[in-house]
């Protein structure tokens, strides 16, 4: 059986350095330029002919769009508004990139770390630097929550502390290993397809990992769904935490 | 012990951690079908949190495979 993690490897496709960063075009790279492509020609062909009347299209791309933008005022407040396009950009790039690799032979940009850490750092950077814009010093404070007696300090502090670092790290890590996790399920219930006739010598026994292949096929578009979703409503939570200090 | 049987067995430990998850999963559905059955009319309300609480669950019990990566990549 191949190792399952082979085709998670990246090999420039043509390489390029800029002032000694690598910045080698590779497959993922051109997955998301695929990926912000065809988010673009959703909304393209969903507002073309835009009425007040929607059709099939304009209504679905209505639909999430002001799903979006309640979610994005419900947990930052009246400021909701202004990061809307941010918290939009964000769940339909992280969407798009989720989806596209369940399409045989493409590759998910989601399941590599760098990439999902980027998100997490540009997620976090935002809220620091929104929470010390609209509370200079006083954001701190965000480290004691509300009606914490002055006892507690000691022990409250190092604890907000780590749970404030640990955020990046979780919001990057659930994302890429849900992605990575069920492409490995995958890859392995199709090797398995393929040596288990073989090794047991009855014929028709492939046709029981090619069924949960199936079934976990249809978990795994859920789950591209439903994680783009966490990771945009977490991001929400994370700036409406520095917009309100707890 | 020979190193990198004991990396093996480090791999293996680390799926360990799914058994958590595995019970966290289970607790989620069963009081949501609690929930709904002692009030059918929020069970959309209802069902919005136990998806996102079940995202979060299976996440966790992730973090046990990036784990058994990281023992992978130290073994090279």
């Amino acid at each position: 059986m191949e190792n399952p993690l082979h085709h998670f490897e990246l090999h420039p496709i043509l390489p390029l350095h800029l002032f000694g960063i690598d910045i080698s075009i590779n497959k993922a790279v051109i997955m998301m330029w695929i990926a912000c492509g065809l988010v673009l020609l959703f909304f393209y062909l969903a507002t073309r002919r835009a009425s007040l009347v929607p059709r099939r299209l304009q209504s679905v791309a209505e639909k999430a769009v002001e799903f979006l933008r309640g979610m994005a005022v419900q947990n930052i407040g009246p400021l909701g508004h202004k990061f809307f396009p941010f918290i939009a950009t964000l769940f339909f790039f992280v969407l798009a990139n989720n989806v596209i690799g369940l399409i045989p032979g493409s590759y998910t940009p989601t399941s590599q770390i760098i990439v999902t850490g980027f998100f997490a750092l540009l997620v976090y950077g935002v809220s620091l630097v929104l929470g010390f814009a609209r509370h200079g010093l006083h954001f701190f404070t965000v480290l004691t929550p509300a009606g914490t007696p002055g006892w507690l300090f000691p022990l409250m502090i190092p604890i907000e502390v780590i749970s404030q670092l640990s955020r990046p790290i979780t919001l990057a890590v659930r994302l890429f290993a849900n992605m990575t996790a069920g492409h490995i399920i995958l890859t392995v219930l199709f090797s398995l397809m393929l040596v288990a006739p073989v090794y047991l010598g009855v014929f028709y026994i492939g046709i029981v990992p090619f069924a949960m292949s199936i079934l976990i096929y249809g978990l795994e578009l859920f789950v591209a769904f439903i994680q783009a979703y966490i990771f945009t409503i977490l991001a929400c939570v994370y700036l409406g935490e520095s917009v309100k200090l707890h | 012990m020979d190193a990198s049987a004991a990396g093996l067995l480090g791999m293996g430990i680390a799926a360990a951690g799914f058994a958590g998850s595995g019970i966290g999963i289970g607790l989620i559905f069963s009081k949501m079908i609690e929930a709904v059955a002692r009030q059918p009319a929020a069970e959309a309300q209802i069902s919005k949190y136990m998806w996102i609480g079940f995202a979060l669950v299976e996440a966790i019990a992730l973090f046990g495979m990036v784990i058994a990566f990281i023992i992978m990549g130290l073994r090279g």
